[in-house]
């Protein structure tokens, strides 16, 4: 038996369908959540604790990408999108632990290294065209 | 020595030697300057950050009843339309109507004209809302409907102040945190915020407008437009340093090209909290190599180019004219620069990448022969300075 923190991230379409409860009743799992947001006809996300058999994680986790949910083991809610960002670095004096960085000073291009960041937001507030969101 | 029709020749047969103003420094280092100039044709140039004075002028068409539209609203935006019936300009700083600006600051700024602009030439639908009194030859009184940027007869961008030559470095010496178009500033100097893509930015590559003037055919975010005019503000008398590059702001560029040719993903919409909406943008400048002193102007490097540093807590809102420090761009773009004996972030409102990006896409076009240079038909001013507002107490 093993416990695994996933992220599970839900398209629009998706948050209708009873996936937890498949999840129980089908792989065998335990399920213990820790946040929550599931509202309809919007996108939705569930932080939670899977124990169960590495074998029956792998399957459940396979069955919840069959609708087209994300499954993140990093459970970060920041997401920094690389095709809104323009490189400007003005968000890179605001981030405290260098998560977001200049990859190379050559080019001045900017990386964003999700296991470092706390979630502070700093990086939302500073962005001027939203390349940083938080699920949360 | 070459004219432009020789280049354009080149240029035409796909022969042209294209490089862009950051290939060219070690290329001259290597080749020396005659030789480079014997060979290479066309240095580009380029640029991308927020450019507040753009905007656009569209047309609507007319319906049926016929409107003239005296007020509009596009995505709740309000357009300019004290112009010619179903014309409306729209501005890259104006809010959307209701905004709470900053009310409970400092405020979001969420949407406004350059995320309109944006949506516009992503090819997203907008809304709009027109109303007018109503005359007999335009009946009708109120417009509601949807468009997209191919329902437009015209959609003309026109930005009277671009690329400024060179730009303020800012820094906040209160206690407190100050939002401003450089983005927000921590309190005791923490960070630093500039714009300029130095040494591959369009009039740093060309300090004295030798051959960057009204008519030039300039890249504005993919479409192939022109220098219309010296850009509002253009103030070339300024300080210089020895190689002409202006230390301080010094000239800009008037701008236009058609919208529908552009490339969204040079077109966006910024939000700077605490300041306002605006539009980031990307521009390339081709630089004909005329002679071996047009040459060494694109050689200008980014340790060569200073920016003045201000405080933008005291001396920018005051207007008293102090410069803290002036830094180069190599020592900016290390993302960490000592001044006044104190280590500050730096952090950029304009984007290299972006900038670089668009010099190799330019040279490309013009490889292939799909970007010809034109010979300015007037030069800028190079002697102008800057007038401030006097504000007059006896108004008679």
């Amino acid at each position: 038996m093993s416990t695994k923190r996933l992220l599970l991230y839900f398209p629009k379409s998706e948050t209708e369908k009873p996936i937890v409860y498949h999840l129980v009743k089908d792989y065998d799992l335990v399920i213990n959540i820790f946040r929550a947001k599931v509202t309809p006809e919007e996108f939705g996300y569930l932080v939670l604790d899977v124990t169960g058999s590495e074998e029956n994680i792998a399957r459940g986790m396979d069955f919840v990408r069959t609708f087209h949910v994300q499954v993140d083991e990093a459970q970060k809610g920041v997401r920094w999108d690389l095709g809104k960002c323009t490189m400007c670095t003005n968000c890179i004096p605001h981030c405290p632990t260098k998560a977001l960085h200049v990859a190379d000073r050559a080019t001045m291009e900017v990386a964003f290294a999700s296991q470092l960041c706390v979630e502070c937001l700093s990086c939302l507030e500073n962005c001027p065209y939203g390349a940083c969101s938080s699920i949360f | 020595m070459k004219s432009y029709e020789q280049i354009n020749d080149k240029i035409v047969s796909g022969k042209a030697v294209v490089l862009t103003a950051e290939e060219i420094i070690d290329y001259v280092d290597r080749k020396g300057l005659e030789e480079a100039a014997r060979e290479v044709d066309v240095v580009t140039t380029a640029t991308f950050g927020a450019m507040c004075s753009s905007g656009c002028f569209l047309n609507f068409g007319h319906s049926q009843p016929r409107m003239r539209i005296t007020q509009a609203w596009i995505d709740g935006v309000p357009a300019y339309s004290g112009v010619a019936a179903v014309d409306a300009y729209l501005g890259a700083t104006e809010l959307r109507q209701g905004d709470p600006a900053n009310t409970y600051y400092p405020g979001e700024f969420r949407f406004g004209g350059g995320h309109v602009i944006e949506k516009l030439v992503a090819g997203q639908s907008l809304e709009l809302h027109g109303l007018s009194y109503g005359t007999d030859d335009y009946p009708r009184r109120e417009v509601r409907t949807t468009f997209t940027i191919r329902d437009l007869n015209q959609a003309i961008m026109v930005n009277p102040r671009n690329c400024y030559q060179n730009y303020n470095v800012a820094v906040n010496s209160s206690d407190r945190p100050i939002y401003t178009y450089l983005g927000q500033l921590k309190p005791g100097m923490q960070n630093l915020s500039y714009s300029s893509a130095g040494q591959l930015s369009p009039l740093l590559n060309d300090p004295l407008y030798e051959t960057i003037g009204i008519g030039t055919r300039v890249w504005l975010a993919g479409a192939q437009g022109h220098v219309y005019a010296e850009g509002t503000q253009h103030s070339p008398t300024c300080e210089r340093g020895a190689n002409d590059v202006p230390t301080e702001g010094a000239g800009t560029l008037a701008l236009t090209a058609n919208m529908k040719e552009m490339r969204p993903q040079f077109v966006r919409g910024a939000s700077l909290r605490g300041y306002g909406v605006s539009l980031s943008l990307g521009v390339g400048i081709p630089i004909p190599i005329l002679n071996p002193q047009v040459l060494k102007r694109t050689t200008v490097r980014d340790r060569d180019i200073l920016a003045p540093v201000i405080d933008y807590a005291t001396d920018y809102p005051n207007r008293t004219g102090k410069v803290l420090a002036r830094l180069s761009y190599e020592e900016l773009k290390r993302g960490e620069v000592t001044v006044l004996g104190k280590k500050v972030e730096a952090g950029a409102m304009s984007s290299y990448a972006k900038a670089r990006e668009i010099a190799g896409i330019l040279a490309d076009e013009i490889r292939r022969g799909d970007f010809l240079l034109a010979r300015p038909l007037r030069a800028l001013p190079v002697q102008q300075v800057f007038r401030g507002l006097k504000i007059r107490e006896d108004r008679r």
